[in-house]
Order: structure tokens, then C-alpha cells, then sequence
């Protein structure tokens, strides 16, 4: 019998998602993969896995899992509410679970995305070289769609790995600014310095019609100096393409791999993650910065990720300031990640 | 003609190597060489590239190399690049099944253009197609080389479901849709070859830079070579270019 983790009942949208499917953007196949590749790879750190392996993208709401394999690790990574057989439990912390345990994941109680990550990951037949999943194109997952009640979702390991739970603080984690940081381009020419004044200094509000593909974006208008159609040319990560109508639109993992309106900006792609917590309605402000400072913080954004699983700590074994008292060990020691303010 | 390189900032792990604005044989032939160029080099970081009409996108890892670095290597390779050479691409001869419940718009194309729908029908099989490039779904392929005198307007109400294998026109440019997708260009006929197909070990059939010439077939003929198809047994004849 196949070790696996049943869907019991499904999220509005929840997806396979890994480190993107690179490589085939030349035949017209769009990247898709991890909206917030930082949760997954926090995710996937918990239990031990590598950072782009593949978990369930979570949306606003969980789903419900009931353990179908001897044993089990999984964590969730994202401010979730959580229970294992009705008790609540905590997200950014693995849990080690046996056959027939049930996971319910509730409402996102801030942010809106999470990760779902079992130990040795899902044992998923990667398409063109990636289980994330694209909906429109029907690429990756199991079948290319969504979750549904009913999924088998196939596990790597028939039981959980040897070893104990652990913990991550999510306070740890690169802190996430209001203002999305742009790099100009490439199609800035096209527009006028009212209408780029007009983009850095608009307050922007995200739209319902949002998806995985394009972040709406509704404010000022912005017009064009050149008109609004150029030859097709490709699409990176978080480009802002601005189209007849003046509203904005970011461009996600599931976006299209070229298209033919023009590019006022490109949204670095730590702030692309840090888009992927921020739901329709709340306001977005865009910030201009160099080709220096992105590379700075792309670079600072990867090194994050990759050093992960050394803020990982073993659970139930905690630094909390109680169990340092009673080991009386407190005395003269500086929080050096978040030192007090009279430090 | 030489077309002058133009870098581009596209964020923070990307870049933009434009050779023109237009669309243009020669321009394609320009994006393809440099691309070849590009992907001979190697040079490290380089992630992947996305060819079209006129311009090439660069992905690279931000950790690897930086958009200064590549754009000098990018500088380079354009000073010693012929143009005019051309990628090793192939020419494909792609059966297509014309007009009825699989190419729904033959009539309506025939009609505003003055012709019978078997012309129309000659007229496309008688026009050597470019792959300027592919987009918007996979394998989907941008034609150039359509006669001008079948050019016509896209549909006023674009279809949300159009069959897969559709040979479809829009405004100057004709298309082969791998998948089931929404459009508002023409449905001519289709083509009972899988131009994506995973079970194969080359998925996409066709690459940016290839020809295409398509050869009819009638009913029967689209109905024995759709069973091989779905077998994946059927493979299209090409030639070298």
C-alpha cells in the first residue's frame, strides 16, 4: 500500500507548489512554483527537506489530512490556525504524527499564504522537471489541479524519519517592509516623468480579481507616453506591466512568459514573496531602487533562505526565558537578533 | 543589416538584450544567432532565455554573476555575431484537416476575402511559416508568413475554449495551439499532430526559429493519424534548414 497523506477536505486553493518550473520558458511554459519561496523553504527546513522541495501552497484557508502511512512529519509554515485530532497545535513547528491522525488546517490569522511540508517530501512525478502546478496550463501536482477531497497526496518515506520535532521562530525571519522595492524598466522610456512619478507615488490597492498569475492593482491612472501596445517581448518574476487602462499589474510565478504591453518596473523578487502575504484590499506603495541595492538584496533574500536550517532548533527545548531562570543562566546575555532598545 | 544591441534592466534577475522593435525575419534571425551565441558561452549564472520577435530575455541567478557582468558578455558575443546565421532549426510538414467543425472560421475567412475556401486553404498551405517565437501557453507557436492577402481583423468575440491542434490566423500572424485555450483569432482547421506532447522525449515540437508548411488531409486521413497521435506514435517529417 502507498504510504500517502488523504485530503479529507480542501482549501479554496491549494496547490503543489516547489522552487518553479525553469528551463522551458522559451517553449511558452510559465515558471509557476512557490509564490513565497522564503515560507517554503522555512517549511521544508522544519522537517528537514531541502529549500525548493515541493509542499502544498496553502491560500487564506487549510485543509483537513488524515495520515495514511505508518508515521508521518509535516509542519506548516505560515500564521495557520492548526489541529492534530482536534487539539490545537502550532504551525512553524514540525509534528511527527501516526496512521490515521487528522490535520486540520484553519484560517490564515495574519498573511495568507502557508506551506505544507512532509519529511522526504511527496513522492510526485515531476512534469518538464517541477511538480508545481500551473492551473490554466495543467501542469504539476498530481493532475495538475488544485487539491480536493479525496486526493491521495503519495509520500517519499513510508514513516516518519528518525529524529525529533523542531521549531522556527518565524521572528527570526528577514523582516518584510510596506513598500515594495522596484527596479525601473525595462520599458520606463515609455512612459512620461508625470506618469513614473505617478506609479512611485500612488498608493495602491490590490484587487479581488488577484491570482497567482497578476496582482491587480487599483489607483491613479497611469498614462502612457508611447501608447500602450509593444512587440511581445518576455516577462520576468514581478514585472509591472501597465496596460490600456492604466492599472498596474504585477506579475506572478503563474504569469505568462511574454506579452506585449509595456513595463514600467519589475518588483525585486524578495518583495514578490513578501507580496504573496498581502491580500485584495490592502494598499500597496511601490519604492525605486538601483541595480546595486536589488543585487544586495536579492543576494541578502537567498542567503536567508539558505540559512534556514540553521535557525531551526529542536522542539521542546526552546530558549524560553523561564527555562533559562530556572537554569540561572540569564545573567549578562544580549538577544543578539533582537537586541532591547537600551542596549 | 545589423541590428544594435540595446540592454534593458528587468529587475533583479533578469535582463533585456533588445535588437529592434519590429517584426521582422531578419530581426528573428538576429534574436536567434544571438541566442545560439549565448547559449554556446554558457557564461556562468545564466539560468535561461526567452527568444521572441525582436528581443531576448536573459534569467540569471543574482548569485552567480550580476546584470553588469552578463551584459558586457552579452556586449561581446553581439560585436562578433553574424546576423545572418541562422540556427540549426528544422522545417516541419504538419497535416492539417481544413474547414467544418474543425476549422469553424474557414467559411467566414473565405468570405472577407474574397475566395473560396479551398483558395484560402491553398494559401496556407502554400506559405513557408517562421516560428518567431513561443508564448502564452505551452508550445504555442507564433507564425509569421501569413499571405497578406488573408490578413483580417481578430473575432469581435473571442472564443473561451478552442480545441487543441487549432490552426488559427489573427490579424498577420497565424498560430498552432497545442491545448484546449481561449482566443479570438480564426479557427481554420487542425492538425492531428502534437506539437506538446510529455510522453515525448523532446515535449515541444517546434522551436523559435523553425519553418512550417502545412499539407491537407482530408477527413479520413485527420481521423487514422489522430489514433497514432493519441498512441504517440505519430511524428511529423521535417527537414533540416
Amino acid at each position: 500500500m502507498t504510504a500517502g497523506l488523504k485530503v479529507v477536505a480542501a482549501g479554496p486553493l491549494s496547490t503543489i507548489q516547489d522552487g518553479g518550473r525553469h528551463g522551458y520558458q522559451r517553449y511558452g511554459v510559465s515558471v509557476a512554483g512557490a509564490f513565497d519561496p522564503l515560507y517554503l523553504a522555512a517549511a521544508n527546513a522544519l522537517v528537514g527537506n531541502p529549500p525548493g522541495e515541493g509542499a502544498v501552497e496553502l491560500t487564506m484557508t487549510g485543509d483537513a489530512y488524515e495520515v495514511a502511512a505508518d508515521g508521518l512529519r509535516l509542519a506548516v509554515a505560515g500564521d495557520f490556525a492548526l489541529t492534530i485530532d482536534g487539539e490545537a497545535a502550532a504551525p512553524w513547528r514540525s509534528h511527527t504524527l501516526a496512521r490515521g491522525q487528522v490535520v486540520r488546517i484553519g484560517a490564515a490569522r495574519s498573511g495568507l499564504r502557508g506551506y505544507l511540508a512532509v519529511a522526504g517530501g511527496f513522492a510526485l512525478v515531476p512534469q518538464l522537471g517541477s511538480v508545481a502546478t500551473h492551473l490554466r496550463n495543467r501542469l504539476g501536482g498530481l493532475d495538475g489541479g488544485r487539491l480536493k477531497a479525496g486526493d491521495l497526496l503519495p509520500l517519499s518515506l513510508a514513516q516518519a524519519p528518525a529524529g525529533g520535532d523542531r521549531v522556527l521562530d518565524p521572528g527570526l525571519l528577514p523582516r518584510r517592509g510596506s513598500a515594495l522595492r522596484v527596479v525601473l524598466g525595462p520599458q520606463d522610456s515609455h512612459f512620461g516623468p508625470d506618469d513614473i512619478a505617478a506609479f512611485l507615488d500612488g498608493a495602491w490597492t490590490i484587487g479581488r480579481e488577484s491570482d497567482r498569475m497578476g496582482c491587480r492593482l487599483e489607483g491613479p491612472v497611469i498614462g502612457h507616453a508611447k501608447g500602450f501596445n509593444i512587440i511581445s517581448d518576455g516577462i520576468p518574476l514581478g514585472a509591472v506591466q501597465v496596460p490600456g487602462s492604466g492599472q498596474p499589474i504585477i506579475l506572478l510565478p503563474d504569469r505568462q512568459t511574454a506579452g506585449g504591453y509595456p513595463k514600467i518596473a519589475c518588483v525585486i523578487a524578495p518583495d514578490v514573496a513578501a507580496l504573496a502575504q498581502i491580500g485584495p484590499g490592502a494598499v500597496i506603495r511601490f519604492t525605486a531602487i538601483g541595480a546595486d541595492a536589488a543585487l544586495a538584496a536579492h543576494r541578502a533574500f537567498r542567503q536567508a533562505i539558505a540559512g534556514l536550517p540553521t535557525l531551526v532548533r529542536p522542539a521542546g527545548a526552546e530558549l524560553d526565558s523561564e527555562r533559562l531562570l530556572s537554569l540561572n543562566l540569564v545573567d549578562g546575555m544580549v538577544d543578539a537578533i533582537n537586541p532591547p532598545e537600551d542596549v | 543589416m545589423t541590428f544594435p544591441l540595446t540592454l534593458l534592466p528587468a529587475g533583479d534577475a533578469a535582463l533585456v538584450a533588445e535588437l529592434g522593435d519590429a517584426i521582422d525575419p531578419d530581426l528573428n534571425d538576429a534574436v536567434q544567432a544571438l541566442d545560439a551565441a549565448l547559449a554556446a558561452a554558457a557564461p556562468a549564472g545564466l539560468v535561461e532565455t526567452v527568444p521572441t520577435y525582436r528581443s531576448l530575455l536573459v534569467h540569471y541567478d543574482p548569485c552567480l554573476t550580476d546584470a553588469e557582468t552578463l551584459g558586457a558578455q552579452l556586449r561581446d558575443l553581439a560585436r562578433g555575431l553574424d546576423q545572418a546565421a541562422r540556427a540549426a532549426g528544422r522545417r516541419w510538414f504538419l497535416p492539417v484537416c481544413f474547414g467544418g467543425d474543425l476549422g469553424e472560421d474557414l467559411g467566414f475567412v473565405a468570405d472577407r476575402t474574397g475566395r473560396t475556401m479551398n483558395e484560402v486553404a491553398a494559401l496556407h498551405c502554400a506559405a513557408d511559416y517562421r516560428v518567431y517565437m513561443l508564448g502564452f501557453s505551452p508550445g504555442f507557436a507564433y507564425l509569421g508568413g501569413l499571405p497578406a492577402e488573408l490578413h483580417l481583423p481578430r473575432r469581435e468575440n473571442p472564443r473561451l475554449s478552442t480545441p487543441a491542434g487549432s490552426i488559427m490566423q489573427g490579424g498577420a500572424q497565424a498560430a498552432v495551439s497545442p491545448m484546449v485555450m481561449p482566443s479570438g483569432w480564426h479557427l481554420l482547421g487542425q492538425t492531428p499532430v502534437r506539437t506538446f506532447d510529455l510522453r515525448r522525449d523532446r515535449p515541444f515540437l517546434l522551436a523559435p526559429g523553425d519553418r512550417l508548411r502545412f499539407q491537407a488531409i482530408d477527413r479520413d486521413r485527420f481521423a487514422a493519424l489522430s489514433a497514432l497521435a493519441e498512441a504517440g506514435a505519430l511524428m511529423p517529417e521535417s527537414e533540416a534548414l
